[in-house]
């Protein structure tokens, strides 16, 4: 099978099941309404949705835009059914993809990534399942006061490790995302952990725009 | 029926998804792991790959638990299990619930018993929201992809360039995160220079283990050295919050 083939038969694959995914996941409201013989509080319904998603819709194109190229086919279809994308599923790709030493944009790149995703969503819902199952004993023990603090630094503790690895081979064309980054961050209160998602397409075009002048108008990043 | 936030019909209805999901990544498992036969890729090295993709899951998965059980207080635990197992994470989740519930006159944190039709309406409003990448994917991802591989083909320079924008511009973002409450200081309150000395923590544990892979040349290195940072970096938080929080 060529690459075209194979690529094709992923999107054919990625389509049937994200939009039979679709459904499925509509389904549950839809189904609790039929089950407990209740309509949905259609005032409710409408604020809550008014206030939520025109923002993650948004959001959401933009994402899809943003994660595909770095994700590739496979990779992407999972991700955006798995969720957790941006604390997750990309470092676990990006991990993958420097551990194996190949290439995002490569024919490897796209099954190290597809690989490194499906695991990682596998162990996902494996863990997940087993806190479900054990709830009740496993709740004071993350909850307490002693692990707290660990669990809530996860995202530093992950992009310490992978910024380190990115920043220091691609050390041109981050400063000026980093610089900018920094200075937003530490300068705007309303950016936060709930606001990051949503500033990561924003650095990446800032990135983009950036490279390309430097690429365009010096030598710098041919050397 | 008796509605109940965690009644075993919700928890057969939000099992059965999940299975759906877990059976898609096993799929893809498959299907990409044929194909890195058929390339005739270095299986020892894809072996890695499931290995290290493996133990790299397992902390940020359980943080996922904890998540699931924050939501839970307010919604019981099949609807927070499927959320956060399919397409959302908590920031997304919390502030669709919340808008959901605050919308039906609720105060986020503060339910003590939903009725069906409230959960119905929240379930809606939290699945809705966010379904938007699942069925634009399909849509889109092919004609983003060839546009990406036709710009590679023009400058291959450029291409990888780009590529790596992309992953730059978004640990640039979290880097930024892990200052957002740097500003603190200058009131008096150091904790915000926890996720700061964590962050260094964690890039400097990487930073040895790529010296270590140079020298010793060990494979497992590149599998476990990310987990292994991760964890001493979120280690090293516990005794920085009782120094700075």
């Amino acid at each position: 099978m060529d690459n075209k083939q194979y690529m094709n038969k992923v999107h054919r694959a990625g389509a049937v099941w994200n939009l039979s995914m679709t459904g499925i996941l509509l389904a549950f409201p839809i189904l609790v309404c039929i089950i407990f013989n209740v309509m949905p509080d259609w005032h409710g319904f409408f604020l809550g949705l008014l206030a939520t998603m025109p923002m993650y819709w948004a959001v959401g194109v933009i994402e899809v835009i943003t994660y595909v190229p770095m994700l590739g086919a496979g990779g992407s279809y999972l991700s955006f059914v798995t969720g957790n994308i941006s604390n997750v599923k990309l470092p676990c790709a990006l991990n993958a993809l420097d551990s194996a030493g190949v290439k995002a944009n490569s024919e490897e790149g796209e099954v190290i990534s597809t690989i490194a995703i499906a695991v990682s969503s596998i162990v996902t819902t494996i863990i997940i399942v087993i806190g479900v199952i054990l709830i009740v004993p496993l709740t004071p023990v993350l909850n307490s006061p002693v692990l707290e603090p660990a669990f809530a630094q996860i995202i530093p503790a992950l992009f310490g490790a992978l910024g380190v690895v990115f920043i220091s081979r691609n050390w041109k064309i981050a400063v000026v995302p980093c610089i900018i980054m920094l200075a937003a961050f530490i300068a705007v209160p309303a950016l936060n952990s709930s606001t990051v998602g949503i500033m990561v397409p924003v650095s990446a075009v800032i990135t983009i725009v950036a490279t390309r002048i430097m690429y365009k108008k010096t030598n710098w990043l041919n050397k | 029926m008796n509605f109940s936030i965690n009644s075993p019909i919700l928890f057969a209805l939000a099992g059965f998804i999940v299975l759906c999901v877990f059976l898609q990544s096993v799929y893809f498992l498959i299907m990409a792991y044929r194909r890195a036969k058929e390339l005739n890729m270095d299986m020892t090295k894809v072996k890695g790959v499931i290995k290290g993709a493996a133990v790299f899951t397992v902390v940020p998965a359980i943080s996922i638990v904890i998540a699931v059980i924050t939501l839970s207080k307010d919604l019981g635990l099949p609807l927070p299990w499927l959320r956060l197992s399919v397409v959302g994470n908590l920031s997304y989740e919390t502030i669709a619930a919340s808008n959901a519930e605050s919308a039906m006159g609720l105060v986020f944190g503060k339910v003590a018993n939903l009725t069906a039709q409230q959960y119905a309406t929240i379930a809606l409003v939290m699945t809705i929201s966010i379904l938007v990448g699942i069925w634009l994917l399909p849509l889109v991802s092919k004609r983003l992809l060839s546009g990406v591989e036709k710009i590679e083909k023009r400058d291959k320079v450029w291409g990888d360039l780009l590529q790596n924008s992309l992953f730059i511009g978004m640990i640039a973002a979290f880097l930024g995160f892990v200052f957002c409450d740097f500003g603190l200081i200058f009131h008096g309150d150091t904790s915000g220079l926890i996720p700061v000395f964590v962050f260094f923590t964690s890039a400097a544990v990487m930073a040895v283990a790529g010296i270590l892979l140079k020298v010793t040349k060990i494979r497992a290195i590149t599998d476990y050295a990310l987990p292994v940072s991760m964890i001493v970096g979120m280690a090293m938080a516990i005794p920085l919050t009782h120094w700075l929080g």
